[in-house]
């Protein structure tokens, strides 16, 4: 006879008899996992009233998030927007869930396949990876603001034209992940190309058009620098 | 009249063009709505509590503390106490809430109680597989095996070879919502490939009338044949929506569930003779074989596959293993036929000191019907690769090897069915001159949308953006799965009847007023008119006008008249590899496929198709393995750092020949979903064979195995 499968997490790592866990005790009862996020959250973002507390930890007093839900405030393709959510949910499951923007997809949920890519000030991150708490006062970009007006984004154009998609799945993260790349690197070599698309994965198997894509984006948002004047077309 | 024959070549106006997917911007900008961005209103989260143990009793189940926790909506108990669960992540029970992070929370609430029985999870080995966990072995002899292989003037290889068990990884995984109308009728958002009959499955299972089940899906991430069962936590969502007032209920598979119980490809071995007489004619085959499915054993995959030896005996071993069960994968059993059949032969012709190409050429008569086809692809892909420029004899290392960087060159041909699978449609041209047509299909990403466009507007003689397609709804006429390549020869055919159906009831309407009889008339450019006269037309919209008020509905059907698809379609591939000989690391140079589908309807998304295939092929090839751990019953990899797909800078360049025109386009269209899937792992191994000198038994071609057979090659065994 054993015990109900104790799922491993981040938080299994943590020692039963840790600080941290004793701590978490204190905090009505919250699972390890729970008070990890909360914890690693509350030393870096600003002050937010709802769902704040103070505990001890390491002989000093800080304060965490959670457990109870937080509003947050998310500016998202240059709107405010406000969601209520435990510290513990991510930004990708925050844009999903909570507001409905289901551009990024949630496919291995931990860093590996890109298919949830944002861009987050300039940089593309996996948003699967980022806590909805951690994501405040950032600027955060997500693939339903490239259109604009029924016009493609000459990177989305390029995925269309060049066949880049087959059941699109992992097509969202791969526009986004290839708009930061040009954006940076408006001319990437076959090798930067591949470093800066290595973080996306597709199961269809759309490479080959996924290359072609990026050669015809690169020289397209060329053409639109050269007549805004050398500015990029954001 | 118009007929319903595809077009002759010269009159094609979009048939075999390169045209971009209809739904490409939809996907493109993030819109496109999947089962997985469903929000319905009021929708809750669903989530599975799954077996820890790969074989064992579940004595109790206590649900209580998740009952009561905050935010929880149902809980439900899936397989009870007294149950025998079979492989590990079995569904054990559900639990409903308002959010995930709840339902994660009451999960892990549940105390479930087993009692461990003994399992068994590895079967690569046939002599450590226990006798309770292999089946009575089937056998097949044809000709006379045995005295061919004594014959004198015979040269014979033997070899072990293999593929192990992969997953089908969709990157959209299982799952659904669900949710009640009212009391009597449920509707369902499954991602799946079949629209038409997954709601029959689901009624049943309800004890309720298949009316009463509306399916809808506009988008599929990925479904390579795993996706067509209601499935267990399908039927169990509609359940607990119905145990919450039937709010719709989401669920879908975490990354860990979907590789271990959302489908596998069997795992296939073989021990392999085979022979031919010294000047190189293919003559006998004898294999023992075994692979497995998960609890259901695994059937023999076509050994000897394609080639067809005059004396062949095979005997195979179905094993049962606690691992989640088998699904048809892309042309289930044939690329495992392909690797284990294209491997020995290719050891047999490096063995006799020939070429394979000229091997394969040699025997291309034993190939059956379409021996010439084979045979002018395997020419025009050696063109395509420079084969006679690059390939050197085995171990020689092809043009451009160094010292420690082995460059080689492995080649493979494939077959498969098709054919078209039953299809309704309805196709409606409204007297404003709007065309839709209707059918309970689905677009797995292969480009159904666009080639039902295709055929519609190129049929009705209209603009491209002139016709408008829904699928994914089962209240529209019923079209059959997607599966077995057989979607475009079932979709093509019916919409194309719908529409010279269609088009001859509009002759007929407005023949006399063009004072003509409908015979004289054709569809084209966006017009009506006298055959031939252009002077005697009258545009589309001025013709359905003669309609009144009642728009015109046709039903196409497929089976129907005239032949307009049909089964069985040859490939072949070749792949140039470069082997480091001391990592151990295969790198893909060029990927080459020459490749038979019938009639092309879209180019650019049947191109799209092969190169899929090819890189899905990288994939299992070199890196996928559902790696299970002897000790706990469970998968080791089971997400996807560790189950590894290849990513764009692992995939070289490929080079895609469709054969078209003559001889293949009157054929009408032949899917392309399985074939080219079929012979990656074969040219792949078989590149590596060349290479480095020495075959690598089993694919994945990983490093450590690649290292394990320079090792032995080294030792002094013959591999
Ligand atoms: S879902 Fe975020 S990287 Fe895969
Ligand atoms: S297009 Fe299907 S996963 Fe990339």
């Amino acid at each position: 006879m054993s015990s109900p499968d104790d799922r491993s997490d981040i938080a299994a790592d943590i020692p039963e008899n840790s600080e941290f866990s004793e701590i978490s005790n204190d905090n009505g009862g919250v699972s390890r996992r729970n008070f990890l996020k909360g914890s690693s959250v509350a030393l870096t973002i600003p002050l937010i009233a709802k769902g704040e507390k103070i505990v001890k930890a390491g002989g000093a007093e800080v304060k965490v998030l959670g457990p109870d839900k937080v509003n947050i405030t998310l500016n998202i393709n240059g709107a405010q927007r406000t969601a209520s959510v435990e510290t513990r949910v991510t930004l990708l499951d925050t844009l999903r869930n909570e507001l409905d923007m289901t551009g990024a997809k949630r496919v291995c949920d931990r860093a590996t396949c890109g298919a949830c890519t944002v861009v987050m000030d300039g940089k593309p991150v996996y948003a699967c990876t980022v806590l909805a708490v951690d994501a405040q006062g950032k600027s955060i970009q997500t693939v339903e603001s490239l259109d604009q007006n029924g016009n493609l984004h000459p990177v989305q154009q390029a995925f269309v034209d060049n066949d880049a998609q087959q059941c699109g799945f992992c097509t969202p993260g791969f526009v986004m992940a290839c708009k930061a790349l040009l954006d940076k690197n408006p001319s990437p070599t076959q090798e930067e190309m591949e470093m800066g698309l290595g973080g996306n994965l597709c199961r269809c198997g759309t490479y080959n058009g996924i290359k072609g894509a990026v050669a015809q984006a690169s020289q397209e948002m060329k053409k639109t620098r050269t007549m805004k004047g050398g500015r990029g077309n954001g | 009249m118009a007929d319903y024959k595809w077009p002759e070549e010269g009159k094609r106006k979009y048939i075999g063009k390169r045209i971009s997917r209809v739904d490409g911007p939809h996907k493109v900008s993030g819109r496109a709505k999947y089962t997985y961005d469903l929000n319905r209103p009021g929708m809750l989260f669903g989530k599975i509590l799954r077996s820890a143990h790969a074989h064992a009793k579940i004595v109790s189940i206590d649900i209580s503390a998740a009952e009561k926790m905050p935010g929880v909506k149902a809980v439900k108990i899936i397989q009870g106490p007294g149950t025998e669960i079979q492989w590990a992540l079995d569904e054990i029970a559900a639990v409903v809430a308002v959010d995930e992070p709840t339902a994660e929370d009451a999960i892990r609430a549940i105390k479930v109680v087993y009692e461990k029985l003994p399992h068994f999870v590895n079967e690569q080995n046939l002599d450590q597989v226990p006798a309770a966990y292999r089946r009575q072995p089937t056998e097949q002899t044809k000709g006379e095996p045995d005295a061919a292989f004594k014959q004198s003037d015979v040269v014979t290889v033997e070899g072990t070879y293999g593929n192990d068990v992969i997953t089908h990884c969709c990157l959209e995984t299982h799952g659904l919502v669900a949710e009640w109308e009212d009391d009597k009728n449920v509707l369902i958002h499954p991602s799946t490939q079949s629209v038409s009959s997954i709601g029959q499955e689901l009624a049943r299972a309800l004890g309720i009338p298949a009316g009463n089940v509306h399916v809808k899906m506009d988008h599929i991430g990925g479904g390579f044949g795993s996706k067509f069962p209601i499935d267990r936590w399908g039927i169990e969502a509609a359940r607990l929506s119905k145990m919450v007032g039937g709010k719709p209920v989401k669920i879908m598979l975490e990354r860990d569930a979907e590789l271990a119980v959302a489908g596998t490809r069997p795992s296939a071995y073989a021990k392999v003779k085979v022979a031919a007489t010294k000047d190189g004619k293919l003559l006998a085959w004898d294999s023992e074989s075994w692979g497995s499915g998960g609890v259901a054993g695994t059937g023999m995959p076509p050994y000897p596959y394609v080639w067809q030896i005059p004396n062949a005996k095979t005997k195979h071993f179905s094993i049962t293993t606690h691992v989640g069960p088998q699904r048809a994968w892309r042309a289930p059993n044939h690329p495992q036929a392909a690797l284990i059949t294209m491997s020995a032969i290719d050891d047999l012709a490096a063995k006799l000191g020939t070429d394979p190409l000229d091997f394969f050429i040699k025997n291309i008569e034993m190939t059956g019907v379409r021996a010439n086809v084979y045979k002018d692809e395997l020419l025009k892909g050696a063109e395509m690769i420079e084969w006679k420029k690059l390939w050197r004899p085995r171990g020689e290392g092809a043009v451009g090897s160094t010292k420690t960087l082995k460059r080689g060159l492995g080649l493979s041909i494939h077959t498969w069915g098709g054919g078209g699978h039953a299809s309704d449609c309805d196709l409606t041209i409204h007297p404003d001159g709007s065309v839709e047509i209707k059918l309970g299909s689905q677009d797995l990403g292969t480009g159904t949308r666009t080639t039902i466009q295709i055929v519609v507007a190129e049929s009705l003689g209209l603009p491209f953006d002139g016709v408008k397609v829904y699928i994914g709804d089962n209240k529209y006429p019923p079209s059959g799965s997607s599966g077995g390549s057989t979607t475009i020869g079932g979709v093509s055919a019916s919409s194309r009847r719908a529409s010279i159906d269609a088009l001859n009831q509009l002759f007929e309407k407005i023949a006399p007023a063009m004072s003509t009889t409908p015979d004289k008339l054709e569809a084209t450019g966006g017009k009506i008119q006298v055959i031939g006269d252009p002077t005697k037309s009258m545009t589309w919209k001025q013709a359905c006008a003669k309609l009144g008020t009642q728009p015109l509905t046709t039903r196409g059907k497929h089976p129907g008249k005239e032949s307009l698809t049909s089964a069985g379609v040859g490939g072949a591939m070749m792949a140039d590899v470069t082997v480091d000989i001391e990592t151990g690391i295969v790198k893909m140079n060029n990927f080459v496929a020459i490749q038979d589908c019938g009639l092309i309807i879209d180019m650019k998304t049947a191109e799209s198709q092969v190169f899929g295939a090819m890189i899905m092929g990288i994939g299992y090839s070199l890196y996928e393995e559902k790696i299970m751990d002897s000790q706990t019953g469970r998968m080791l990899n089971g997400n996807m750092e560790f189950y590894k797909l290849p990513g764009l800078a692992d995939v070289g360049n490929f080079k895609v020949h469709m054969m078209t025109g003559k001889g293949y386009d009157e054929r009408g269209p032949i899917g392309l979903g399985e074939p080219p899937t079929v012979s990656p792992g074969a040219a792949i191994s078989n590149a590596v064979a060349n290479a480095i000198g020495v075959r690598v038994s089993t694919i994945p071609l990983t490093p450590e195995r690649v290292l394990a057979a320079l090792a032995m090659k080294k030792g002094g065994s013959n591999g």
